[in-house]
């Protein structure tokens, strides 16, 4: 006990200079709200504060549990995500496969150019640019001869998530698997050739062993956070006649909670949809801990 | 990676890899494509646009929807608190960030364990929307430019990195340092950070790119149309369709509006994406290594 105290009187510019501010925020603005988590058992009234609500257990938990919309926007959530990630999943993987395969590094660098660029448009552009693309005067009804309004078609929403999802980041994703794919052992690859191995069998004991920590990791991350797949692109590419497959449990909290001010119900919702996220986090955690020797996060 | 030549291969690996070079290929293209598309039809007239689609007959071009789109204020409004906002943000959180991950980075510090545990509670576990709105309206930030900056300034995962970065520093540099009798703070900024430039660079590319596009945020804290940032005011052109007022009011017919409008998305979507578009080559390089920077953790 002496020790440590002589040891923080000694480094206190550890603890008061380097360490305070990053503290201070993640007790102000990630701690305090943990705390305001229970309003989500109250009829919160704002005036009243916290305090001085009435408890009412877990009516609101109730309420959207046993609401028809409860099962829609639970689907809509984990089949976005879920189908998302298996389509977009392999993607990077395959690319930066490909990438690898090129020899000449002037023609590498410049396809790499183009694979990161749009990881760089903002998600309002991106969904601006997919309206565009897909109005019924747009380039593709034109291209098709048709008119169909692909925006207020709830079956055409995922389809257009997933692939602009892809469109966007399948470049971005593919420079770790290219980073990791640079430890890949040069001796095995001539190995392999003179054993006369063809591409898939030098993929198998070449490149696979160098990614495959890094392909583990991602999967655990990305399946991981199937719950809280992000507000900003599915609001932006929400219409008000796709809501059948586009309300997801993100949108519906910001629409309940900040547009009609419930806030007691949208704080129950949102708490909901972290607690299965949580959940999802550490199954899938001892799930690839099994397939993988004991090794996880 | 060298690999055989393409002659040597056997016919099976040959259409093999023809096939994922096609795939890679139309790919690329079709990245490409859309952003063609885009840069030509900002250019058109609306209605041969509307009627026929882009075409490369040079008479039919026009800026109109650059000088509409370049004349409103809003536009520039947004572009100066976009501008504004990243660069606070970014030099606040690389700041607090960079801090952060000094003291834990040592093996000696005392209380590493348990901050480590109450910083990686909040990558997994949070209020939610609802608390952190009242939080941030009983701080009295509603409206504030501090409302987006301060409550994702601190950002765990970049703290790992930066964390795992000083880990691969050399001790010698260290025991240089304590040989001299350079006290913490002369040692951390004075020989620590000049030697940790590219983790920097990277983390600060990655904070300014992600306020710059994000939105939501700003959309539920700001309020006041003079603090809207770049990305909302191009949310009420694209996505909701309601361009600034001034840019289309003049127009007579109600389809001649319409039309405008439309162009004016086009116009818009270029010249709100070109900053970073311009400037993202020239830091791939950083970009680049700031994976291999992070990957290192595992």
């Amino acid at each position: 006990m002496r020790k440590t105290l002589l040891y923080v009187k000694q480094h206190w510019q550890l603890y008061l200079l380097f360490l305070m501010p990053a503290l201070l925020l993640t007790i102000i603005f990630r701690y305090i709200p943990m705390g305001g988590i229970l309003i989500a058992f109250q009829d919160y009234n704002p005036i009243r504060g916290i305090l001085g609500s009435r408890w009412v257990g877990f009516k609101y938990f109730h309420r959207f549990l046993s609401s028809p919309d409860f099962l829609t926007y639970l689907a809509n959530t984990l089949k976005l995500s879920i189908f998302g990630l298996l389509w977009g999943f392999p993607v990077p993987i395959l690319l930066a496969l490909l990438l690898n395969r090129i020899q000449r590094a002037s023609i590498k660098q410049k396809i790499q150019t183009v694979l990161y660029l749009p990881n760089f448009i903002s998600v309002i552009v991106l969904c601006g640019l997919v309206r565009i693309l897909l109005s019924v005067t747009g380039p593709l009804n034109q291209l098709m001869g048709t008119q169909i309004n692909f925006m207020t078609m709830p079956g055409a929403f995922r389809t257009i998530y997933i692939i602009s999802g892809i469109w966007q980041g399948a470049g971005w994703g593919s420079i770790m698997y290219t980073a990791a794919l640079s430890g890949a052992s040069q001796e095995l690859r001539e190995a392999a050739i003179v054993d006369g191995a063809n591409i898939f069998q030098q993929i198998q004991v070449v490149e696979w062993p160098a990614i495959k920590d890094m392909v583990v990791i991602q999967f655990i991350l990305q399946a991981g956070n199937i719950m809280s797949i992000g507000f900003e692109k599915a609001y932006a590419l929400q219409t008000d006649l796709n809501l059948a497959t586009s309300e997801i449990i993100a949108t519906y909290v910001y629409k309940k909670g900040l547009l009609d001010g419930d806030y007691a119900f949208s704080t129950a919702v949102g708490l909901f949809n972290t607690v299965i996220n949580v959940i999802l986090l550490i199954l899938v955690n001892k799930i690839v801990e099994k397939m993988n020797d004991g090794k996880g996060l | 990676m060298k690999t055989q030549k393409f002659s040597r291969l056997s016919l099976a690996d040959k259409a093999l890899l023809i096939t994922g070079y096609i795939l890679l290929g139309s790919f690329v293209v079709a990245i490409i494509i859309p952003i063609i598309y885009i840069i030509i039809a900002s250019f058109m007239d609306p209605i041969t646009l509307q009627n026929s689609g882009i075409s490369f007959d040079l008479e039919k071009w026009t800026v109109t929807a650059y000088e509409r789109v370049l004349s409103n204020s809003q536009i520039w409004i947004g572009f100066k608190n976009a501008i504004i906002y990243s660069v606070v943000f970014t030099f606040v959180s690389v700041a607090v960030t960079l801090f952060a991950a000094y003291p834990m980075s040592r093996v000696d510090f005392k209380g590493r364990g348990f901050f480590n545990t109450i910083f990686m509670i909040t990558m997994f576990f949070g209020g939610g929307l609802i608390p952190t709105y009242l939080l941030i309206s009983n701080l009295g930030l509603l409206n504030s430019m501090w409302a987006i900056i301060l409550p994702g300034a601190f950002s765990v995962w970049n703290m790992i990195i930066a964390r795992t970065y000083y880990q691969g520093i050399p001790a010698e540099l260290r025991e240089a340092a304590d040989v001299d009798g350079a006290n913490e703070l002369t040692y951390y900024f004075l020989i620590l950070l000049p030697v940790c430039t590219p983790v920097i660079t990277v983390l600060a590319l990655w904070q300014f790119v992600g306020m710059w596009n994000s939105y939501f945020d700003a959309m539920i804290y700001l309020n006041d149309s003079a603090k809207q940032p770049l990305q909302l005011v191009l949310r009420s052109i694209l996505i909701q369709n309601q361009p600034e007022s001034g840019m289309i009011s003049d127009m007579q017919s109600t389809a001649a509006r319409a039309q405008l409008a439309e162009l004016l998305k086009y116009a818009t979507i270029i010249i709100s994406s070109l900053p970073l578009l311009i400037m993202y080559p020239f830091f791939q390089k950083y970009f680049d290594s700031g994976i291999m920077v992070g990957s290192v953790k595992g």
